[in-house]
């Protein structure tokens, strides 16, 4: 399978203007790169900037350099320094996002929160309806409360909502922000088969897990994030 | 003027020396004749002029005197109607004020008119070509119902905006299921401007259309001017499935036995016993004197 | 002949159809009342069905651009170019009066803060909606009825009210209705300032629903000023931060929001309760 995602030298920093303008060097000298229906899982501490990498390479971050490129609609495009348009046309089309916390916007109903990516991209509706069902019940929603807004379900089911809407659509590259973390196990274990279906389809995952089991049931290979300053101790030792 | 007419018309009185010819000076009237070029060049346009103190009070059509005053002159015979009639106060008071500073001849007769000035009608007999139309106007601009800003309402005439005019048909139509509007009804004037003809029944608005006579407005609070020149196309604004209809009656005059003309309603004793005759007296008085002439 | 005029439209298609032009264009735009006070050296670009939110303190010339960029007021300098929908490009500036006018009822809309500024109160639903078209020269009355009903249904406003006055509906309910107004004449570019500001927060969620969908479904591009960071959120595609006249910084939406890089933004966000 090809290459989808390429990573180059990506470094994040934060300067907290509100708190003397410390910086802090989050990312440094990332390089990586995913081939189609290959699973990257990032491996290290708490604290160590997986989550922040995830949003880095989906743009809700600014990387402070380097170079992140997708295959885009059968292009390369680079994402750091892109306009917002291309931004939203790639995650539109070619990258997706799934956390665990799902953003509750009032009012709009648990079936249309998670048809939304389709219909985005142009789908009819009663096809993003069938799609969207069938996500819901494989993941165990109660019929019930398709239509109601998912402000007052159970944190439990706002995950499994927004884990339906991340796999609404099929994305080309798929970052995946543990999201088995707090299921129970038949939740897991849906979750776990629609992360392989995805590869199978093709698709390029970049994901952080927790969870050995979820780890080792769909893991390709191990991204190491443990601190520069560590690594590069180990580099002298040998 | 021919002999024949001049015989109905009153004996022409004497004019009263202490005013300048017609009340007004002649500055005032060179400056409203100004204005009335410029009004007759650009039909239902708006023109602003400097309105004068006149001796009785602002809704009294001191608009239309100013305008008399300004084209009044001594060979004229002058007409005044108030609600069609020429005998109640105020077409009365004003008649005698143009025969005593003016010295005109003035008439009750429709043809034999050169200058007819008028509130709220349209004589019912046509107009011909030597005639003058005085119209007194209470508020020029047919946009002020929606629009309270002047600035805006001249914007909005200069562009063509007229859009909102519908809006009040619109409203009308939604409100009593037809156009209710049955006075001051807007219309184009030479496919351009929107007009208030004044508050005359829509029932006269088909007479402005391609009328040969000369048609001119003033409104003396709001000082303006415009005017109709003589042929000039005037359509009243409608909906293609709601479109402009006038006033008809069930009933024929009461008097002259008329069942084209624009009726008032009379309410003859306490028990609501009605009585339809025309509003314009004088055509109703000539249908009368024919019709005993023919017999 | 035919086939070049045929060729010729078909070229115009596609150029109509290609997302990638913008509709506006924006450069060095300035307008100064005092030191700071207005807005100045502000450019962008705004693509077709793209959503642009202007945040910023009280003061920070958010509602001063606004006015620029719908022509109601003229800058101290700086040019705006759109692109009309006969794909040619119309300098505002340069445009007369009446062109600004006609833009801003029949390709573009303005939604104001207080509905009593953006609807006539005296007139009904009915005849609110259909103002526009009229303007256009719509002159059939069942036509005017029609969209009348059609957009109070879209805008959730119980159709049987198309005859009640604006001043007699809900502060939530008259700014739906301005917002039918704006919209019956199919527009492609819409300013709003502070469409939520000044309703209830159950009210505020039900018109963001609607204004979300609408947004997608009409494909329209919006210029949006709001202080609300919850707003801009769930509205725009792209936000600009204002500060002092001047545009501080802009980028994706969530990215200015969760990661903001200059000073005043990331005071800015910490300063609110969870955007």
């Amino acid at each position: 399978m090809n290459t989808l995602i390429e990573v180059q030298d990506l470094s994040k920093t934060f300067t907290l203007h509100q708190q003397n303008a410390v910086v802090l060097n989050v990312l440094r000298g990332l390089s990586f790169s995913v081939r189609g229906g290959e699973c990257l899982v990032l491996h290290g501490h708490s604290g160590a900037g997986k989550s922040t990498l995830l949003r880095t390479l989906y743009g809700n971050y600014l990387p402070a350099g380097g170079s992140i490129r997708v295959l885009h609609q059968g292009d390369w495009l680079e994402l750091v320094g892109a306009v917002p348009r291309d931004v939203l046309h790639v995650r539109q089309q070619t990258l997706g996002y799934v956390s665990q916390f799902l953003r509750v916007i009032p009012r709009v109903a648990a079936l249309d929160v998670v048809m939304e990516p389709a219909l985005a991209r142009g789908w009819n509706r009663a096809d993003a309806k069938a799609r969207a069902e069938l996500l819901l019940s494989r993941l165990n929603i109660p019929q019930r409360l398709w239509q109601l807004a998912p402000g007052t379900f159970s944190g439990g089911e706002q995950q499994r909502v927004n884990i339906a809407r991340g796999f609404m659509v099929r994305w080309p590259v798929m970052l995946l922000d543990e999201p088995t973390a707090s299921l129970d196990d038949s939740n897991r274990q849906v979750v776990l088969e629609l992360i392989n279906e995805a590869k199978n389809a093709g698709a390029a995952v970049i994901g952080i897990f927790h969870d050995r089991l979820a780890r080792e049931a769909v893991s390709d290979r191990l991204l190491d994030m443990t601190p520069l300053e560590t690594i590069a101790e180990e580099l002298l030792e040998c | 003027m021919n002999a024949a007419t001049q015989s109905h018309a009153q004996p022409r009185p004497e004019r009263d020396e202490a005013y300048n010819f017609a009340y007004l000076d002649e500055q005032t009237k060179r400056m409203i004749r100004r204005g009335l070029l410029k009004a007759v060049a650009i039909p239902g346009y708006q023109v602003p002029f400097g309105g004068r103190e006149m001796p009785l009070p602002y809704g009294w059509g001191t608009g239309g005197m100013q305008l008399t005053a300004a084209i009044l002159g001594a060979e004229d015979v002058l007409k005044v109607i108030d609600q069609g009639a020429d005998d109640t106060t105020n077409a009365v008071s004003i008649r005698r004020f143009f025969a005593r500073t003016a010295g005109v001849e003035t008439t009750e007769r429709t043809p034999e008119a050169t200058i007819i000035q008028t509130r709220h009608r349209i004589p019912e007999t046509p107009l011909h070509a030597d005639q003058i139309m005085v119209y007194q106007v209470p508020i020029p601009d047919p946009l002020r119902f929606i629009e309270p800003s002047e600035t805006e309402t001249r914007t909005m005439h200069a562009l063509n905006d007229y859009g909102v005019m519908h809006v009040k048909l619109y409203e009308d139509i939604a409100t009593f299921g037809h156009i209710a509007t049955a006075y001051a009804y807007p219309v184009t004037v030479n496919e351009r401007y929107v007009m208030d003809p004044s508050p005359i029944p829509k029932f006269d608005n088909p007479k402005l259309d391609m009328s040969p006579a000369l048609m001119l407005f003033a409104a003396g609070r709001e000082k303006r001017l415009y005017a109709v020149p003589p042929f000039t196309r005037v359509t009243s604004l409608d909906f293609e499935d709601h479109p402009f209809e006038v006033q008809k009656w069930a009933h024929n005059c009461a008097i002259c036995g008329s069942h084209d003309s624009f009726l008032d309603e009379l309410i003859l004793d306490d028990r609501g016993t009605q009585s339809f005759v025309c509003s314009d007296t004088d055509y109703c008085a000539q249908r009368v004197s024919q019709g005993r002439a023919e017999q | 002949m035919i086939a070049a005029q045929h060729l010729h439209e078909k070229l115009h298609q596609d150029v109509l159809a290609d997302p990638v032009q913008p509709l506006l264009k924006v450069k060095g735009l300035s307008k100064l009342y005092g030191p700071e006070k207005g807005c100045q050296d502000v450019s962008f670009e705004l693509y077709p069905g793209e959503v642009l939110g202007i945040v910023g303190e009280s003061g920070s010339g958010k509602s001063t651009l606004l006015s620029l960029l719908s022509g109601r007021c003229l800058p101290d300098s700086g040019v705006i170019d759109y692109r009309t929908t006969q794909d040619h490009w119309l300098d505002l500036y340069s445009a007369s009066e009446a062109e600004r006018r006609t833009l801003l009822r029949t390709e573009w809309g303005f939604v104001e803060q207080n509905p009593r500024d953006g609807l006539r109160m005296a007139v009904s639903a009915g005849a609110n909606i259909g103002e526009r078209l009229m303007a256009q020269g719509v002159r059939n009355y069942q036509q005017l009825r029609a969209a009348g009903l059609d957009w109070l249904n879209q805008v959730e406003i119980d159709p049987a009210r198309i005859d009640d006055l604006p001043r007699t509906f809900s502060g939530g309910m008259q700014q739906r209705l301005q917002i039918a107004r704006n919209l019956v004449s199919g527009p492609r570019l819409v300013f709003m300032d502070e469409p939520t500001g000044g309703l209830d927060v159950s009210v505020q969620a039900r018109l963001l629903d609607l204004m979300r969908g609408l947004v997608r479904e009409l494909d329209l591009a919006v210029v949006i000023v709001t202080h609300d960071l919850a707003v801009a959120r769930l509205l725009a595609d792209r936000l600009m931060v204002m500060r002092r006249s001047r545009v501080v910084e802009t980028g994706l939406t969530d990215q200015i929001l969760d990661d903001p890089q200059h000073p005043y933004s990331q005071l800015l966000v910490s300063s609110v309760l969870q955007p």
